[in-house]
């Protein structure tokens, strides 16, 4: 049975900079790198490869020491250019030259995914790379292809500030994204579930699955919401998700025998001149994609959203799971009464004095910069994150028992249930200025290590 | 504004880590963020933007939402001097006298209260949090004008380093500061802040015949007691109108500085609420759960105090004050949204239940909000407890 969800709480970020819906032109960058901290939860990353090696797209580059048979391919032909080291000898980046024509690894071509048994279709997503696509809810890692979902649940929508329009960037991809359904549905017991808005496409409501609508503000497109009000998690339950853009990877291996990495990223932020979308490669080096597109000044790149995205300096790359690079502008200035100034500039979900941005109307776009307005301090106001956080857990209490490392209690009030992302938004509008993302990080990793 | 950003950053190095200053750092920085917002910037990871709120903000909007009850309890220091003495005095000298009376006690809460602060900030190394530039203007609102000054700066005292200090600081405390510190005057000094507060100044002066500074719940004391009606030993106060309901709801009486108007208290409530900083569940369900025990005890009627139309509650004493100002005080309120319901509406049932059986206590709002701080932990408890079941239910394992 579909269901049609209604989300009152949340809160819409009305940034400016907005991606506008042309593919443009972008001349290849020549590196790209696989960063073994965008697979979060990965234990130690073993690597199969050296500096200069050659691999193809789809070549295994390495491994998690845990989970040995799922490969981390590389999303590009080339050569190893560079291993980057940190402390202890820890992997921070593999950098590969690219080739200009991109040679891929082959693997099995089927005409048609129906007759295709699970045992092999696990068998030839965990060595292709596109395993990846498939995290693991509760803690939102890599999936471990042992286990067996009650569901699977794609979020057909995005509705993180500037979030590329999932419908424009899998425009072409319906085969795919169809063939990508019928393989994950072998790999449940339960039901693939998809869903959608009032403004998905129709090539995304695949009949294979069962369609959800879901309505409100953000968060309403995480995936972690919508589970909780679909088919919540309970302790000891597993169930996995898929990125769009994942469902269309994993049946463009099927169909055509080759991981292709290649994607379509939005450019977004007030500091871009021109915010349109293009096309690259997972890993990619923001190099080409920022010179001369944006205004120049002090500027802050970002891999992913500004509210749950990475920084990356201009040389940076490209996060694995990331479709867009946003650049808005650094705020560190001093502002004179700053905290007190009546203005309309500032965007605030609360509505405290002098801060007059609700007269700007809903559609006012704001330009935000990275200033944080303010400093940390002792929890203080109750009730406003229960206002951002469209689900039946409690995540000021929560957040406090992670603090406290009550396991009973961070097990009790739903962590299997959130990861980052949905409380992303209590962060952005905390009067305390409590790092929110990092805290819940640090309560998944204990609860998962317990 | 850039000769003040450069005079601070002339001064910083002294301040920072091997200045010669490095001690008195917390406050350094108290003063320069008051002065500048901050530069600094988001983390690598995680929310890269800020909502444009922070501590002081939203300090600071609960004080601008005490303004009116503060002018307006500095005009009626000054009145209800001047009907005392049964003179009839221009405006200006009505509020220039209550300035003289008022300014002073706000004065003496700020200097002890931040004092130990900065004291406790450079003590424990940690910045200095907003909390009391809130609790320093409610302690004075909370005092009657005739209250010694030296008293003001010991109850400060009292309240910031029994009620909050010891408990970690702003944020950490079970019970509102500024109510610590009354209820500290309440039971040391008994006679000063209770019963009949209200003087004039009396140098020079002479009150007219059949004065008395007995408040309405002084009155309401006094009506346990007797069999006049009393609403009718309100009526026949010794200047006439001054305790009839509607110049109660205005708050043109004797009382504490700023609890006095309840209108002015309700223009309050609606800044805190319209702008989301305080919680509108626990201020209705305060007044809601006064007019409820109130419309109970008309039924028992057991003495007149009971007999007392319910909605006079409401006006009377500190109710509105308290459950605009110190009841929805975040730290220290019920946490979870329904917890709040259940603790105002307790809150103004215990507030009526201590007025009208226990007259040795006339003021019942800080007792209540005191008892319900204490059991607000509680109430969360069980709010938490049955969102956990919620979920323990639906699970197999």
């Amino acid at each position: 049975m579909s269901q049609n969800i209604k989300l009152k709480k949340g809160f819409d970020i009305n940034l400016a900079g907005k991606a506008e819906k042309k593919i443009a032109e972008l001349s290849q960058p020549e590196t790209f790198a696989m960063k073994p901290s965008d697979f979060v939860g990965m234990s130690r990353a073993k690597l199969l490869v050296k500096e200069g090696d050659t691999v193809k797209a789809g070549s295994p580059i390495m491994i998690d020491k845990q989970v040995e048979d799922v490969m981390y391919c590389s999303p590009v032909s080339g050569e190893i250019a560079e291993v980057v080291r940190g402390a202890k000898r820890k992997v921070l980046e593999i950098r590969i030259l690219a080739d200009k024509e991109i040679e891929f690894e082959s693997f099995e071509k089927h005409s048609d995914v129906s007759g295709l048994s699970k045992e092999a279709a696990i068998d030839q997503m965990k060595k292709s790379g596109v395993w990846t696509n498939i995290i693991q809810r509760p803690y939102g890692v890599v999936a471990s292809p042992q286990d067996t979902p009650k569901a699977i649940f794609i979020s057909a929508f995005d509705t993180h500030p500037l979030a590329p329009d999932t419908n424009f960037i899998l425009e072409g991809y319906a085969k795919y994204y169809e063939a990508g359904i019928e393989v994950l549905s072998k790999l449940t017991e339960g039901k693939v579930h998809i869903n959608v808005n009032s403004d998905t496409a129709e090539f995304l409501k695949s009949n294979k699955a069962q369609i959800n609508t879901v309505s409100g503000p953000h968060p309403a497109g995480n995936v972690g919401v919508q589970i909780h009000h679909i088919d919540p998690i309970n302790k000891g339950e597993v169930a996995w998700t898929v990125a769009p853009y994942g469902v269309a990877q994993i049946g463009k291996l099927f169909l055509e025998g080759k991981y292709d990495a290649s994607k379509i990223i939005a450019l977004t932020g007030s500091e871009v001149k021109a915010p349109q979308y293009y096309k690259t490669y997972s890993g990619a080096c923001v190099n080409k994609l920022l010179d001369g597109t944006t205004n120049g000044g002090n500027e802050r790149f970002i891999s992913g959203n500004p509210l749950t995205g990475n920084q990356i300096n201009s040389t940076g790359y490209l996060g694995h799971y990331h479709n867009q690079v946003t650049v808005i502008p650094e705020g560190d200035y001093y502002e004179f009464f700053g905290w007190i100034t009546p203005t309309t500039k500032k965007l605030s979900m609360h509505r405290a004095f002098g801060l007059l941005s609700f007269l700007g109307g809903k559609n006012k776009e704001y330009v935000l910069d990275t200033n944080t307005r303010g400093q940390h301090r002792a929890f203080v106001q109750t009730g406003s994150f229960e206002k951002v956080v469209p689900m039946d857990v409690l995540p000021t209490h929560l957040i406090k028992a992670i603090l406290a490392e009550d396991y009973d209690d961070m097990e009790g009030l739903g962590i299997y249930e959130v990861i980052e992302e949905d409380l992303a938004l209590c962060e952005f509008i905390d009067v305390s200025k409590n790092d929110i993302q990092s805290i819940l990080r640090e309560g998944i990793d204990l609860v998962k290590n317990s | 504004m850039k000769f003040i950003e450069d005079i601070f950053a002339k001064v910083r190095p002294n301040f920072e880590k091997g200045g010669k200053w490095e001690k008195f750092y917390y406050i350094y920085e108290a003063h320069e963020t008051l002065l500048l917002a901050p530069n600094s910037t988001t983390g690598a990871t995680g929310a890269q933007i800020r909502d444009a709120i922070d501590m002081k903000r939203m300090m600071m909007t609960v004080i601008i939402a005490m303004v009116p009850c503060l002018l307006f309890g500095i005009w009626n220091a000054g009145y209800q001097h001047y009907l005392a003495i049964g003179e009839v005095a221009a405006l200006g000298d009505i509020l220039l006298t209550g300035a003289i009376l008022v300014v002073p006690i706000i004065i003496v809460s700020y200097a002890v209260g931040l004092g130990i602060e900065f004291t406790f900030a450079t003590i424990r190394k940690h910045e200095v949090n907003e909390g009391f530039l809130v609790t320093g203007m409610l302690i004075p609102l909370v005092m009657p004008a005739s209250i010694p000054l030296w008293q003001v700066g010991l109850a400060t005292a009292f309240a910031v380093i029994i009620g909050k200090e010891v408990f970690g600081g702003t944020g950490m405390n079970i019970l509102n500061v500024a109510l610590t510190a009354r209820a500290f005057l309440y039971f040391a000094y008994p006679s000063q802040i209770s019963g009949d507060v209200w003087s004039f100044i009396g140098e020079g002066n002479t009150a007219v015949a059949a004065f008395s500074g007995a408040t309405p719940l002084a009155i309401g004391a006094a009506a346990v007691e007797g069999t006049e009606p009393m609403v009718s030993m309100l009526n026949n106060s010794w200047s006439e109108g001054l305790f009839d309901f509607w110049n109660m709801f205005i708050g043109i009486m004797p009382g504490s500085i700023g609890e006095t108007s309840t209108l002015m208290c309700l223009i309050g409530a609606a800044i805190l609420i319209f702008t989301g900083v305080g919680s509108w569940k626990i201020i209705f369900s305060v007044f809601a759960g006064a007019f409820a025990m109130g419309t109970l005890c008309n039924v028992f009627g057991a003495n007149e105090y009971m007999l007392l139309p319910a909605h006079y509650h409401l006006v009377i004493g500190g109710l509105a004050f308290g459950a605009v100002f110190m009841a929805s005080d975040p730290v220290t309120a019920a946490q979870t949204e329904t917890g709040k319901w259940i603790y105002g509406f307790l809150i103004g049932i215990l507030t009526v239940i201590i007025r009208v059986f226990n007259p040795a206590y006339p003021e019942g709002i800080m007792l209540a909000i005191l008892l319900m701080n204490v059991f607000a932990p509680l109430i969360d408890y069980y709010v938490v407890a049955a969102n956990k079941k919620r979920r323990l239910k639906r699970a197999t394992v």
